[in-house]
């Protein structure tokens, strides 16, 4: 996030896109109605009529995959009105010409087609959008998960930029993380990219930094991503997966796919849990949770703060960092961790954004990256006057449909998401009872006349086929979805990503387009 | 500034302040129930009644304002007389079943009670007893414990906006409920429990699945491990397990909670957890010690890099564990493996 979570309270207008905040960040999505109370105007862009969407001024039901249209369209109405912020644009930004020059095609008529929704009411949206330089947009997987999730996220940022709604408390961009610690893994460099810190693989300075640091010479050829990685196991070019704290059998697209590749490749999985993707391994670490251990996560708003131990792992497991320490001791690597502050003393030497924090600073309260030194405050929100690059750097990007929307067989959208009560693959959840009581298994939401049209009736069951396969669920009519949009919640295993697309990616940070499957529906005999 | 004095200490504070708010800034205790600083003032309870010299009403310190001058006594005979009469009549609704009740040791009406000695209800009240209701799988409201205070009703409605609940039926009949006397189940609850989380008395009480007092317990501070919200949350341990989990005041969450992190921590103590490491033999997945995991491991590590080069060795990291072990992980392949080949689920 740009901004921090306590700024929504005090934001004028909050954008919300690709994000169902009141089930999947339900605390803030409680401050959002928070500053609803205090005045603010909510402008909702869903393909589901998520709860928010009850409580908004504007709200767009768009087609799914459909954002950049409409973002487009928001800054041609802004720009054709006259409600761009002129002279952030003249002082802050460049590559506003090609912008201008893209969008003109995009008038509220254009994308009114694209996205399904009244040309008046992108025109609204626009207007509440640019009404203030209070602005805050909120957005999740909904806007990310796309063939073209990056240039989705470019087109948020365009908005953004041209209405000069960054920099300034409770004005920015804000992706929602979805998990306790996704900010920290990228933060530490988990990404075949980058480093600690977002320090390039690919820059001879970093990497004779870290070579220096960690005193081994270093590969500065980036890495696999996991699709990659995946799809390389399949292959056999990648003998050997080490799988720690995730669950691609469940999370991942292509369900058939993910198991024919973790079959072939020699599997090792550490975990709570004997997870779906556990079965699978050859070898097995058990893991302690995060009450076992002490240390640090970092959260949507870049705050490092404590984990703390609060009571022993069961049996013989061992925290992730103890396991990690005694293999690279073992592959010959003298490690000599003995707690995880040790690890983290570590981190500050070649992290500038975690230099100035330490456990004794944040024993109280949670620090804000970018800390550069120990007297430093932690940082509010960022690209404070200007953006942090020096100019906010316009990347106009134009609407183009997933390729799974090309064939007449599969001729409904898919799209998916969480719910309030489970969490990801539902290993940790689906422990308590009262949860699985209140979500017990996955449903296709589709809507009434879509129900009609195929016999369908509510609580059915019903078979959905895409191209990699298909899944018997129950089906839940309801108008929260249009005719043609059906929404599965991809939590449980045999569910939604034995349907969804696992080799269309998005070409600049491969992420794979989950929000857009297509797909067909057909009552079970 | 306004200069005022309480109990003879003088404090010197900012206009709008409450006497409440005057009194904790000179660390002056004023027991409240109805009170949270995160809501408006109410002034439901009248616990927090204090006297003011030179006024013959005895005002309630969280929605008074201090005025220059006033000179406050928070413990004298005429204050504690009428906290004593408030404790009883509320008695006079109340359950006598400290003994067997599950907030005894939190519950602030029995600090109270103790504190200022009230032992018996000032009289039996023609009361209706209220149902149980169990309806919602977390939680429970035995409405006959309620001392109508509200706090749950206005952190359902300005905190976590979801207007699930109000205050309904009138005088010693009053309780909290759904509309319409809907059962909790049937309501907009999206069973986040903040209002368990401030109940005072054990009206609203989580369904706790291990029995234990208040007092057996020690409390440890922490970040939630589900969304990357990062809520601040105390997690109640006794024999090492974790039997309850309550809001901490963190600066995203607020004291506030949702349903995952209040109510789904089972996960932690589960008797499926992993406990031992699993070598496959002949097959099948088998217990083995850490010594056999780790050289299988280590082995396949080194025969793989030495045959096929690091590149044939890939990891995916964790969204769920600590930094310190995620850049283990990072540096465990890039310095000791030797390639790049590390992701996690920042897109999944």
């Amino acid at each position: 996030m740009t901004n921090s979570i306590a700024e929504i309270k005090d934001a004028e207008v909050i954008f919300i896109t690709g994000s169902n905040t009141t089930e999947n960040h339900p605390v803030i999505g409680a401050q959002v109605r928070q500053a609803l109370k205090k005045g603010a105007k909510l402008i909702v862009a869903d393909p589901r009529e998520i709860p928010l969407a009850k409580d908004a001024d504007v709200y767009l039901k768009i087609k799914p995959g459909t954002s950049i249209a409409l973002s487009n369209a928001m800054i041609h109405v802004i720009l054709e009105e006259s409600l761009e912020a002129k002279e952030y644009i003249a002082n802050n930004t460049e590559g506003f010409d090609k912008l201008q020059e893209v969008v003109k095609k995009y008038t509220p008529e254009y994308a009114a087609e694209i996205c399904g929704v009244d040309a008046e009411t992108i025109r609204e949206a626009s207007r509440l959008y640019a009404s203030t330089v209070k602005a805050s947009i909120l957005y999740c997987m909904g806007i990310t998960q796309h063939h073209n999730g990056t240039e989705s996220v470019m087109s948020l940022s365009n908005l953004a930029l041209v209405t000069g709604n960054l920099g300034r408390e409770s004005s920015g961009v804000n992706p929602l993380r979805g998990q306790n610690n996704v900010q920290g893994a990228c933060d530490m460099g988990a990404l075949p990219n980058v480093f600690t810190g977002y320090q390039s693989v690919t820059n001879p300075d970093i990497v004779a930094k870290f070579e220096k640091a960690w005193g081994v010479k270093l590969s500065d050829k980036p890495g696999l991503t996991i699709p990659d990685a995946v799809h390389g196991a399949e292959h056999g070019d990648v003998k050997v997966l080490y799988v720690f704290g995730e669950n691609p059998m469940v999370s991942d697209p292509d369900t058939a796919h993910v198991k024919k590749a973790l079959e072939k490749t020699f599997l090792v999985v550490q975990d709570l849990f004997l997870t779906e993707t556990a079965e699978l391994a050859d070898v097995v670490f058990p893991a302690a949770a995060f009450a076992e251990k002490d240390g640090t996560f970092a959260n949507t708003e870049r705050r490092i703060q404590r984990v703390r131990k609060a009571i022993n792992p069961p049996g013989e497991a061992k925290a992730d960092w103890e396991i990690f320490t005694e293999l690279m001791n073992r592959l010959g690597y003298e490690a000599n961790y003995s707690s995880a502050e040790d690890i983290f003393n570590e981190i500050r030497t070649v992290t500038p954004q975690y230099a100035g924090i330490t456990y004794n600073r944040i024993e109280k309260e949670g620090i804000q990256w970018p800390c550069p030194t120990e007297d430093h405050p932690g940082t509010k929100f960022l690209h404070v006057g200007k953006p942090a690059r020096g100019a906010g750097l316009f990347v106009p990007v134009e609407f183009e449909e997933s390729p799974e929307l090309s064939s007449d067989e599969y001729p409904l959208v898919m799209t998916t998401g969480r719910v309030l009560y489970q969490y990801h693959t539902t290993t940790m959840t689906a422990k308590t009872d009262g949860i699985n009581q209140m979500a017990p298994g996955h449903y296709i939401e589709m809507n009434s006349k879509l129900a009609t049209a195929k016999g369908i009736q509510d609580g059915d069951m019903v078979k959905v086929t895409s191209r990699r396969g298909s899944i018997t669920t129950k089906a839940i009519v309801t108008d929260i979805v249009d005719e043609n949009v059906v929404f599965i919640p991809f939590h449980w295993t045999e569910g939604a990503n034995v349907l969804t697309n696992g080799e269309v990616l998005d070409k600049y940070c491969k992420i794979p387009g989950l929000k857009v499957t297509g797909v067909k529906v057909e009552k079970l005999a | 500034m306004i200069n005022l004095k309480i109990n003879g200490r003088p404090v010197q504070v900012e206009k709008g302040t409450t006497i409440l708010q005057a009194a904790s800034k000179i660390g002056v205790e004023i027991p409240t129930f109805c009170n949270d600083p995160r809501l408006k003032p109410d002034g439901a309870c009248r616990i927090c009644t204090v006297e003011v010299e030179g006024s013959i009403k005895l005002p309630t310190a969280c929605t008074t304002p201090a005025e220059e001058g006033m000179s406050i006594w928070t413990e004298s005979s005429s204050v504690v007389e009428a906290r004593k009469e408030i404790l009883q009549l509320l008695l006079s609704k109340h359950p006598m079943d400290c003994l067997t009740c599950g907030k005894s040791g939190m519950c602030q009406l029995q600090a109270l009670c103790y504190k200022y000695e009230v032992k018996e209800p000032a009289y039996t009240a023609p009361t209706s007893s209220y149902p149980i209701d169990e309806s919602n799988p977390f939680y429970y409201s035995e409405a006959d414990k309620c001392i109508s205070c509200g706090k749950c009703v206005r952190v359902c409605n300005e905190l976590q906006n979801t207007n699930a609940i109000s205050m309904v039926e009138r005088g010693a009949s009053t309780k909290v409920s759904p509309p319409f006397g809907m059962p909790l189940a049937e309501s907009e609850c999206v069973s986040c429990g903040n209002c368990v989380s401030v109940c005072p008395v054990g009206a609203l009480m989580p369904k706790a699945k291990e029995k234990f007092r208040y007092w057996e317990t020690k409390a440890v501070t922490t970040t939630c491990s589900y969304c990357g919200v990062g809520c601040q949350m105390d997690l109640l341990v006794k024999d090492n397990k974790v039997v309850e989990v309550q809001p901490a005041m963190g600066p995203s969450n607020q004291g506030l909670l949702c349903v995952k992190g209040k109510f789904a921590y089972n996960f932690v103590n589960h008797p499926d957890r992993l406990k031992t490491p699993l070598v496959r033999k002949n097959g099948k997945l088998q217990e083995a010690t850490w010594e056999e995991a780790f050289e299988v491991v280590a082995n396949k590590i080194k025969e793989t890099k030495n045959q096929y080069g690091p590149d044939a060795i890939a990891a995916f990291s964790s969204a769920r564990a600590l930094n310190e072990e995620n850049y283990l992980m990072t540096k465990l392949m890039r310095a000791v493996i030797g390639t790049n080949n590390v992701d996690h689920c920042a897109r999944l």
